[in-house]
């Protein structure tokens, strides 16, 4: 349901999508914006780092293992242990695996869950925030609801899911999938709060104005109004809640792989690979700052583009955090 | 020890974020904030484990296991706690204090522009006066709030510090009651976590209350 307004709906601020009606006219708009947003994106240097930054892990990890072709499985007990060398760029941990292959693979993982856990939390957000500001009945218990679920503290939460989950999805699904599902699932349905929050604020004000009386009096239902006319213009809140919301994921999914309880041993993400290092910071400790490096780099610059998105698509909050 | 963390963030973080508002978009205003956004986004388990691999593993400085079987008895002992204490608190308060001066920054900078701050100025009252008596403590509200809605994090938060400095505290407890399938203990521990978090949620609504006046709980 997001697709349809994504087109117009990206960047679709200011006018509302619904008043310009011709096709031509409103690609033409759009990519006025377009440009105009670009404008005030690169104006903002830590975004436009952070985004090259990012761009440029995305490509290493998606790019790097067709490169640089060692099978991070690959155990050779001969060489374990070793300092970064020419052979071995990162070095090697205990069992001899290739840690550059290592850190390319668990980048896979890493991002992939990120992007996963990301979309899912966006989309619970925006049915709840769209629910909630729309249908005035529906906005006090879902707001409870948030506020319950802002209150949850995640970590033991997780903790507990994992435990009592894993077996069973395990055995429905397989070691790899079932523990990818699993999380994924409950780092998206544990951090909706703030999309449906923003979201709803948003529709709030949104519902008064008058494109959307004018929809209604043409006798569209509420469930166009709400995802073919509102949906548009609550898009900038939920970039920024998606990039920010991105950045948290892979935090999380690297908190979780650090204490032991993510994923299996032989799936290499970032935070794994600090877990198994951690054992053996005195003989390699460069073997632990590796994967902290991608980890921190990467939702560096994912935090830096998520200041610089909002700046850009909304003036008016130049000034806060 | 984790509470100690708090404190000194918040120590660190209240002057940091209310000179950077002041002075926006000065040297240090450009610092603090690409100081915290780094402290904000890299997590606490990795820089505690360069805390480990600086100071313990090549300068040998300080010691990288935290011994809970310590009792300060006499100075010796209470240096030795002092030194297993520094890294941990240090890794934790530059996390908070990041995370709160982003906040004390935005708040100010709002409560700066407002009417009665240009009041103030005008009725003649020093600059050191208006910034403090007025826009200070009322930017401070919310930042109490946020500090004491943060307080149950410290204790979900110590599930990871207790991993990185091997400290067997309740958050360890739960992970090794976890990978032990342990059911009961897990439930006992998320009880008690439970029961913490519900208490200091309300200690945050009424403090909250207490400072706003405007905010009444009917």
């Amino acid at each position: 349901m997001t697709d349809r307004a994504g087109e117009v709906g990206v960047l679709g601020v200011e006018e509302p999508a619904a008043a310009v009606p011709r096709a031509a006219e409103r690609g033409r708009a759009a990519r006025g914006r377009l440009r105009e947003l670009w404008r005030r994106f690169a104006k903002h240097r830590g975004a436009v780092a952070g985004m090259l930054t990012f761009g440029l892990i995305v490509l290493v990890v998606v790019v790097g293992p067709l490169v640089y072709a060692v099978d991070p499985l690959k155990t050779d007990i001969r060489a374990r242990n070793q300092a970064p060398s020419l052979e071995h760029p990162f070095g090697t941990d205990n069992l001899g695996h290739d840690l550059l292959a290592q850190n390319l693979a668990g980048g896979r993982v890493s991002l992939t869950v990120g992007v996963a856990a990301m979309l899912i939390s966006v989309i619970v957000g925006t049915v709840i925030g769209q629910l909630a500001g729309y249908y005035r009945r529906l906005d006090g218990p879902l707001m409870r609801l948030t506020d319950m679920f802002l209150a949850l503290p995640i970590l033991p939460l997780l903790l507990v899911a994992v435990l009592l989950f894993r077996d069973s999805l395990r055995a429905a699904m397989g070691p790899q999938a079932g523990i990818f599902v699993l999380i994924v699932v409950i780092i998206g349905i544990t951090s909706w709060m703030n999309t449906a929050r923003v979201v709803r604020g948003e529709v709030l004000a949104l519902k008064e104005r008058e494109f959307v009386t004018a929809a209604d009096a043409l006798g569209s239902g509420a469930n166009r109004i709400m995802w073919t006319h509102i949906l548009p213009n609550v898009m900038s809140p939920i970039l920024v809640s998606a990039s920010l919301g991105m950045a948290s994921a892979i935090i999380t999914e690297s908190a979780l792989s650090f204490l032991g309880l993510g994923f299996p041993p032989d799936v290499p993400t970032w935070g794994r690979l600090l877990y198994d290092g951690r054992d053996y910071l005195g003989i390699t400790p460069m073997r632990v700052v590796w994967p902290g490096m991608f980890i921190s780099l990467t939702v560096l610059s994912i935090n830096f583009m998520g200041d610089g998105l909002r700046d850009a698509l909304d003036p008016r909050s130049r000034n806060r955090v | 020890m984790v509470g100690l963390a708090y404190l000194f963030g918040v120590l660190i973080a209240v002057p940091v974020g209310v000179i950077s508002a002041y002075r926006q978009y000065s040297w240090f205003d450009q610092i603090g904030t690409f100081v915290s956004l780094i402290g904000f986004s890299v997590p606490t388990f990795f820089t505690g484990l360069l805390a480990i691999i600086v100071f313990s593993v090549s300068l040998r400085w300080l010691p990288s296991i935290y011994d809970t079987t310590l009792v300060v008895r006499d100075w010796p002992s209470f240096v030795q706690q002092v030194k297993q204490m520094a890294m941990p608190v240090t890794v934790l308060a530059f996390f908070n204090a990041s995370q709160l001066s982003r906040f004390m920054r935005s708040t100010m900078l709002d409560n700066l522009s407002q009417d009665y701050a240009r009041t103030a100025r005008s009725k003649g009252l020093r600059e050191k006066a208006v910034v403090l008596g007025h826009v200070f403590r009322n930017s401070l509200i919310p930042v109490v709030t946020l500090i004491a809605l943060g307080i149950p994090g410290i204790f979900t938060g110590a599930i990871i510090t207790e991993q990185i400095f091997r400290v067997n505290g309740l958050g360890d407890l739960l992970i090794r009651a976890i990978y032990a399938s342990d059911i009961p203990m897990v439930q006992s521990i998320s009880f008690i976590f439970a029961v913490l978090i519900v208490l200091f949620n309300i200690l945050a609504d009424m403090t909250y209350g207490f400072l706003d006046p405007r905010i009444r709980y009917d």
